[in-house]
């Protein structure tokens, strides 16, 4: 469309458009690929925030370098926040990592295809509804594949309740075994307090078709957010035994834990700060 | 001296556009027999066609009076036309009769054309199915049971029958010259619909590139379901663009005001039943084809939607 082509002109600044043009891609001869990623899309989605990143989260990222430049790669995270602030954090960082730009595919609620231009515009910066067979594919397509297994057990969960990792399903690390991608997790702290929440209005939820309605600021505060990304996990298993699947899933939340304590460590008392 | 008869192939829809591009690839090698029950349809007069409907009693005479080899089953009502009584009628009873008559007259290889509608669009599909991913079509509307109670038909005859092989082409969107389904119509509309807010990613195929795909299929003929796609994407509302159509937004929300507005438009291309094609993408994952029959489209996306814009100066 002409006035986004004159708006994409106006707002990308041109590191931003370098940025997102040395990402490894692989489209078709119209510029979309299977999951409507578009790169003209992303740059303006990646400009606004690339803003956020810097100056509303102020976020620091350490292990950037753990995130492969080519080829696939997991990453898994801690989910917080009511909000996916999270996910768009993460997926900036890697969209700017200096150590080389990847596309960031991230795995989104079930019901955001329903919801219309919001989903058209996540999916052509990257994201797409989290489904085992959109997450394999994209793995086996080289991609960077972003997941919170705790999905919205974490992302809703109570001010109360913050960094305390829930219970995370199986399905990640049988996905990570069949398409031999490392995981890369990542601890995220910060976000529980971009919108802290005090209850659940379920009632209010079931009506409006969302998993959790939270009451809480309807603000998201500017927190500040701390990205610490570990090293690579290359996990090996069979991915039939539950047992051991398990066990993966518990290895792979050590981790985590131990990078969400270095963040809180990072942090300090500079919530806001 | 005589000379060596080629094998007989028969081809129902033989008026349609893909039967003229398929029979123009096969005539050298086989001897073609049409069968449409169009009135206004351009049959080949250089071969023998037959106008009747294939659901019909007088359908068996055409089997007696020739020996065919293969069958290659293109004559579907399309899912826009006519009512779904009617459609199911001729799509799956006349699709059933013209199996039985395949079986009983000895007839090797049939290739069947379904659609990439079968799957059914909804907002919970993972882009790039593959084969065995499940057939919602059904679930989402009545209208669409007559596709996919084809497809069934056709996996109880290829394991009841093994003796004829049986293989079945589920293509995306086919556009092109002279193609007269729901998309193609819309392309060639100066001002197109689109739902406001949703940009469906899709797959088109030049109707060149599916007869080529079903010459392929007919001349390897193995048992089995294929997908046939390219490897290109591009949304709808960026399609209608690039056909220089002009883009007419139907309002997408609250959800039930698009159904009310395409109910009285009336639009016989978009009609309320095929709404959600036009909301969430069913993106199809060609690789099996592809890799079994060394497919490869020669059409652009560029190709395909110029000619759509060139219509239009």
């Amino acid at each position: 469309m002409k006035w986004f082509t004159k708006l994409k002109d106006v707002v990308v600044p041109p590191e931003i458009e370098q940025l997102v043009d040395s990402m490894p891609h692989n489209l078709g001869s119209m510029g979309y690929d299977p999951w409507g990623y578009n790169p003209e899309t992303a740059k303006v989605g990646l400009t606004v925030l690339k803003w956020m990143y810097d100056h509303y989260f102020r976020v620091e990222a350490t292990g950037l370098e753990n995130v492969p430049t080519n080829g696939r790669a997991f990453v898994i995270g801690n989910h917080s926040g009511q909000l996916p602030m999270d996910g768009t954090l993460i997926g900036t960082a890697l969209a700017t990592n200096p150590d080389g730009p990847r596309i960031p595919r991230a795995m989104i609620e079930r019901f955001f295809p329903t919801v219309p231009f919001v989903y058209t515009f996540m999916t052509q910066c990257g994201a797409t509804i989290g489904d085992p067979v959109n997450c394999i594919k994209m793995l086996e397509n080289e991609e960077v594949v972003i997941v919170f297994p705790e999905g919205v057990r974490g992302s809703g969960k109570l001010y109360k309740e913050r960094y305390e990792l829930k219970r995370m399903g199986t399905g990640f690390v049988r996905i990570a075994i069949q398409t031999n991608s490392p995981i890369i997790p990542v601890g995220v702290v910060g976000c529980e307090e971009t919108m802290p929440s005090f209850g659940n209005f379920k009632s209010l939820a079931k009506l409006i078709g969302t998993p959790y309605f939270p009451i809480a600021i309807p603000v998201i505060l500017p927190a500040k957010v701390f990205l610490n990304f570990g090293e690579p996990i290359h996990l090996e298993g069979d991915p039939d035994n539950e047992t051991q699947m398990m066990e993966k899933v518990d290895e792979v939340k050590e981790v985590l834990q131990e990078l969400i304590d270095l963040g809180l460590e990072q942090r300090g008392e500079r919530i806001f700060g | 001296m005589t000379t060596k008869q080629k094998p007989e192939i028969l081809v129902t829809g033989a008026g349609g556009e893909l039967a003229h591009h398929v029979i123009k690839k096969l005539r050298k090698k086989y001897d073609l027999i049409g069968v449409d029950f169009r009135k206004q349809s351009h049959y080949d007069d250089s071969m023998v066609n037959y106008r009747l409907d294939f659901s019909k009693r007088g359908f068996e005479e055409v089997f007696k009076h020739h020996q065919f080899e293969g069958v290659i089953h293109l004559g579907r009502i399309f899912l826009s036309h006519m009512d779904r009584y009617r459609r199911y009628n001729t799509n799956v009873l006349g699709t059933q009769k013209l199996f039985d008559f395949s079986i009983k007259y000895g007839v090797k290889k049939c290739i069947v054309l379904s659609t990439y509608h079968v799957y059914g669009a909804h907002p919970y599909n993972p882009s790039l199915l593959d084969e065995s991913f499940p057939l919602k079509a059904s679930n989402i509307s009545a209208h669409l049971a007559d596709a996919v109670e084809l497809e069934n038909l056709s996996a109880i005859y290829m394991v009841k029958h093994p003796q004829m092989k049986l293989t079945v082409l589920r293509p995306c969107n086919v556009i092109g010259p002279g193609v007269r389904n729901s998309m193609s119509q819309l392309l060639q509309r100066r001002i197109a619909p689109y739902l406001v807010g949703f940009s469906p990613v899709m797959q088109f195929l030049h109707v060149d590139d599916l007869a080529e795909a079903i010459v392929l299929a007919y001349a390897k003929s193995p048992n089995g379901v294929y997908n046939v796609a390219p490897n290109d994407w591009i949304p709808y509302p960026a399609a209608l663009q690039q056909a220089d159509c002009q883009l007419l937004p139907i309002p997408s929300l609250p959800p039930s005001l698009p159904r009310q507005v395409l109910k009285t438009m009336r639009l016989k291309d978009f009609p309320v039943y095929l709404m959600d094609y036009f909301k969430y993408p069913v993106i199809l994952d060609g690789t099996l084809f592809r890799e079994t029959f060394g497919f490869l489209p020669q059409f652009s996306l560029d190709d395909i939607f110029s000619y759509y814009a060139q219509q239009k100066v």
